[in-house]
C-alpha cells in the first residue's frame, strides 16, 4: 500500500486522469506516465528485443560459417590425426559417436524416468518415499555435468565394470567408453523425461481413471491401456528434451569418452564399439577450436553448424509437439512454458 | 516366462516394482554422494578445510601434483583453492544478477507488453538461446569475442601496464560473464514468465482501477506476488552457472589469477579460472592420485553448493509462500 500515498496527489498532475480506465498497456499512453515507469518499460523492451536478436545473431552466425566451412568430405570422412590440416579428414566418427551416445543414454534413461513419473503420480506411497524419489531427481537435475562426469569415471575405473569399458593392454581400467559415457548421459536424460510425464499424468482428469476402473481394470492396466497412451506427446516432449541435453554435454564426452577415432575393444562385434571410446561432435568441436589441441577453427565451426541444426530440428519437434497438443480436443496438458 | 509377463499384473507387484525403480534414482544420488567424497577424501585428509583457503601458488601446487606418480608423497596434498572458488563466485554473481534483471525486464516484455505476433516469435528464440549447447557458446566466444575484446576494446596502453603480471588476449572475466549470462538468463525466463502469466488477472485489474497505470500493476503486483519464482529461477541459474565448465575453460584465459576489482577497467579483462574449468582443463593428469583427488574435491565443493543452493532457495520461498498463486 506504500504507493498509495503518492498516487493520492496525482490525478490533478495527471491529464489523462479523467479518462475511462484501460485494460491493456498498450493503449494508455505511455507518455502520460511516470519517469521511472518510462524506464521500466524502455528497458523491458530492450531486454526482450535484445535477446531475440542475440540468438538471431547466433542463428545466423553460425549459418554464414556453417555454408562457408561444412562439406560433404567433411560429414562423411573419417578424422585422421594428423599435423596439416589437409589430412586430418572429417568428423564422421564423432557423428556417429554422438548418435550412440544418444541413443544409449535415451534407452537407458526413458524406462527409468517413466517408471518414476507413474509411479510418482499414480501410485506415490508412502508420500516421504515420493518426496525423497521427487528430490533426488530434482538434485540429479541441478547436478553440473563436470561432476556426473567424474561420478562416472569414479564408477567405471572399478575392476568389476571393467569388462564394459576401454582397457589397456597391461589391464588398466581406463573407464572410458561408449556404454560409460551413455550411461551417465542417460542421467542427464531423466528429469526432463520425469518432468513432463509427470506433469502430463497428474493433468489426465479424475474421470478417465474411474471410468477405466468402473469397467473393472486394475490400475496397472489402467496405466498401461489408457494414461500412457494419453501422455504419449508429454513423453515425447521430454524425449526430445533429453536428447538435446545429451548431444550439447561436452563435459561428459571429454571425460568418459575422450578419443577422436572409434576405437573398438575385444572381439564381439557390436559390443566392441560399445566398449571401445570414441567422440562426439561437442568434443570435436573443443579438440578443434584454440582451446583444445588443434587450430582448426573452419571443422570446429562447420562441425558447431552442423550441432546446431540438430537443436534447432529437436526445438522445432517439441514446438510442433506442444502445438499439436494445444490444438487437441481430447487431454491438453499446459506446455512446458517457454 | 514371457507368457507370464505378457498377462495382466496383479497391480501391488506393479506397485512394488515401479517403486523400486524409482527408488535407485535415489540410491544413485546417494552412490554419487559416496563415490565422490570417497576420491576426494585424501584432500581433506592432508589439509581439513584450510584447502579452502588463499595465499599459496596454486599453479605450482597442481604442478608438483601432476609431477608425482603413483605413490605421492603427503606434502604432494597440499593445496590452497581460493582463486578457483573466488573466480567461480565472481562469475557467478555477476552472471546471476545481470540475468535476473534481464529476465524480469524480459518477462515482462513477453508477457505484458509485446503484441501477439512478436510474442509468438520471441517466446521460441529465447527457447533456442536455452539449449545451444555450451561448446557452441565457448566457440563464438573464443573465435568473435575473445579477439573482438582484445584487439579493439583494450588499448595498448592498458596492455603495457600490466605486461609484467599478465598477458590481457582478450579471454577473461568480461567476456566470461557475459556469455554466462546469455547463457543462464532464458533459465530464468522460462520460470518467471511462467509464473507472470499464471498470477491472477483480478490483482493487477485492482490495481489498475486504484488508478495505476498497467505497468505499474505489474510491476506492484504481480511482480510482487511472484517472488518465490523469481528465487527459485535465481537458484536454478546459479546452479547452473556454478557447474558450467567448458565454455568458462574456452573463454576464460585458463590463468591462475585473481581479478581485482581495484585494477578499474581492466579487472574485466583479468583471466581467471573457476573450479568448473579447472577440471576440465586437468582431467588428462586424472591419473596423479594426488591431482585426482584434488579434482574430486572440486567436484564435491560444486556438488555440496548445488545441494546447498535447493536448500536454501526452498528456505527462502517458505516465508514468500503466502503470495504464492500457483504451481
Amino acid at each position: 500500500m506504500s504507493t498509495f500515498a503518492p498516487q493520492a496527489g496525482r490525478p490533478a498532475s495527471r491529464p489523462s486522469g479523467g479518462r475511462q480506465p484501460t485494460g491493456r498497456g498498450r493503449r494508455s499512453s505511455p507518455w502520460s506516465w511516470r519517469w521511472g515507469d518510462r524506464i521500466v518499460l524502455v528497458c523491458a523492451w530492450t531486454a526482450g528485443i535484445g535477446l531475440c536478436v542475440i540468438a538471431a545473431a547466433i542463428v545466423l552466425y553460425m549459418g554464414y560459417r556453417g555454408v562457408q566451412y561444412l562439406r560433404p568430405g567433411l560429414v562423411f570422412s573419417r578424422p585422421n590425426v594428423s599435423t596439416n590440416q589437409a589430412g586430418s579428414g572429417g568428423f564422421l566418427d564423432p557423428l556417429i559417436g554422438t548418435l550412440l551416445v544418444t541413443l544409449i543414454g535415451i534407452v537407458l534413461a526413458l524406462p527409468l524416468a517413466l517408471a518414476s513419473a507413474v509411479w510418482i503420480a499414480e501410485y506415490g506411497r508412502p508420500s516421504w518415499l515420493a518426496r525423497v524419489v521427487e528430490s533426488s531427481i530434482e538434485i540429479v537435475a541441478g547436478t553440473p555435468d563436470i561432476v556426473i562426469a567424474l561420478f562416472g569415471l569414479s564408477i567405471f575405473q572399478l575392476g568389476v565394470l571393467a569388462p564394459l569399458s576401454f582397457t589397456s593392454q597391461g589391464g588398466g581400467v581406463y573407464g572410458r567408453s561408449f556404454i560409460a559415457a551413455g550411461a551417465m548421459m542417460s542421467l542427464l536424460a531423466v528429469p526432463p523425461i520425469f518432468a513432463a510425464s509427470r506433469d502430463g499424468l497428474q493433468a489426465v482428469p479424475g474421470h478417465m481413471r474411474e471410468a477405466a476402473f468402473a469397467l473393472g481394470k486394475t490400475r496397472i492396466a489402467t496405466i498401461r491401456r489408457v494414461l500412457l497412451p494419453a501422455v504419449r506427446s508429454n513423453v515425447a516432449t521430454g524425449v526430445t528434451l533429453g536428447v538435446s541435453r545429451i548431444i550439447g554435454s561436452t563435459a561428459i564426452v571429454l571425460l568418459l569418452l575422450g578419443g577422436l577415432r572409434i576405437e573398438t575393444q575385444g572381439g564381439l562385434a557390436g559390443l566392441n564399439v560399445l566398449r571401445g571410446t570414441g567422440s562426439a561432435l561437442t568434443s570435436y568441436i573443443y579438440e578443434n577450436s584454440p582451446a583444445g589441441e588443434g587450430g582448426a577453427p573452419q571443422k570446429a565451426y562447420a562441425a558447431a553448424f552442423l550441432l546446431l541444426v540438430f537443436v534447432l530440428g529437436l526445438n522445432l519437434i517439441v514446438d510442433r509437439i506442444g502445438r499439436a497438443q494445444a490444438s487437441s480436443m481430447g487431454v491438453t496438458v499446459a506446455g512446458a512454458g517457454v | 516366462m514371457l507368457e507370464r509377463l505378457r498377462r495382466p499384473w496383479p497391480d501391488h507387484r506393479a506397485e512394488r516394482t515401479l517403486g523400486a525403480v524409482s527408488l535407485s534414482v535415489g540410491l544413485l544420488v546417494v552412490a554419487m554422494i559416496v563415490f565422490v567424497t570417497i576420491r576426494a577424501w585424501p584432500i581433506f585428509q592432508h589439509n581439513g578445510l584450510s584447502w579452502l583457503g588463499g595465499g599459496g601458488h596454486l599453479e605450482s601446487q597442481l604442478a608438483e601434483m601432476q609431477a608425482t606418480s603413483v605413490n605421492p608423497p603427503p606434502s604432494a596434498f597440499h593445496l590452497l583453492a581460493w582463486p578457483l572458488i573466488y573466480g567461480t563466485l565472481l562469475t557467478t554473481v555477476i552472471a546471476v544478477v545481470l540475468g535476473l534483471a534481464i529476465a524480469v525486464f524480459s518477462s515482462i516484455f513477453i508477457v505484458e507488453l509485446a503484441p501477439p505476433r512478436l510474442r509468438n516469435v520471441a517466446i521460441p528464440v529465447i527457447r533456442l538461446l536455452a539449449s545451444v549447447p555450451s561448446v557452441i557458446y565457448g566457440l563464438i566466444g573464443i573465435l568473435v569475442l575473445v579477439p573482438f575484446v582484445g584487439n579493439h576494446l583494450i588499448t595498448a596502453h592498458e596492455k603495457a601496464s600490466v605486461q609484467n603480471v599478465i598477458e590481457l588476449t582478450g579471454a577473461g572475466l568480461g567476456v566470461t560473464a557475459v556469455i554466462l549470462t546469455v547463457m543462464i538468463t532464458p533459465i530464468m525466463i522460462a520460470l518467471t514468465c511462467e509464473a507472470l502469466a499464471a498470477a491472477p488477472v483480478s490483482w493487477r485489474e485492482g490495481a489498475v482501477a486504484l488508478g495505476l497505470n498497467p505497468l505499474r500493476a505489474v510491476l506492484a503486483v504481480t511482480l510482487k506476488a511472484i517472488r518465490p519464482a523469481i528465487v527459485a529461477a535465481a537458484v536454478l541459474a546459479t546452479a547452473r552457472a556454478l557447474g558450467e565448465a567448458v565454455m568458462i575453460q574456452m573463454v576464460s584465459g585458463g590463468r591462475f589469477f585473481t581479478p581485482k576489482p581495484v585494477d578499474g577497467v581492466i579487472f574485466f579483462f583479468e583471466p581467471l579460472r573457476t573450479l568448473a574449468s579447472s577440471i576440465v582443463d586437468f582431467h588428462e593428469g586424472i591419473g596423479a592420485p594426488a591431482l585426482r583427488s584434488t579434482l574430486y574435491a572440486f567436484a564435491l565443493l560444486l556438488l555440496f553448493s548445488a545441494f546447498a543452493l535447493s536448500v536454501g532457495g526452498y528456505l527462502i520461498k517458505l516465508p514468500l509462500r503466502r503470495y504464492q498463486t500457483r504451481g
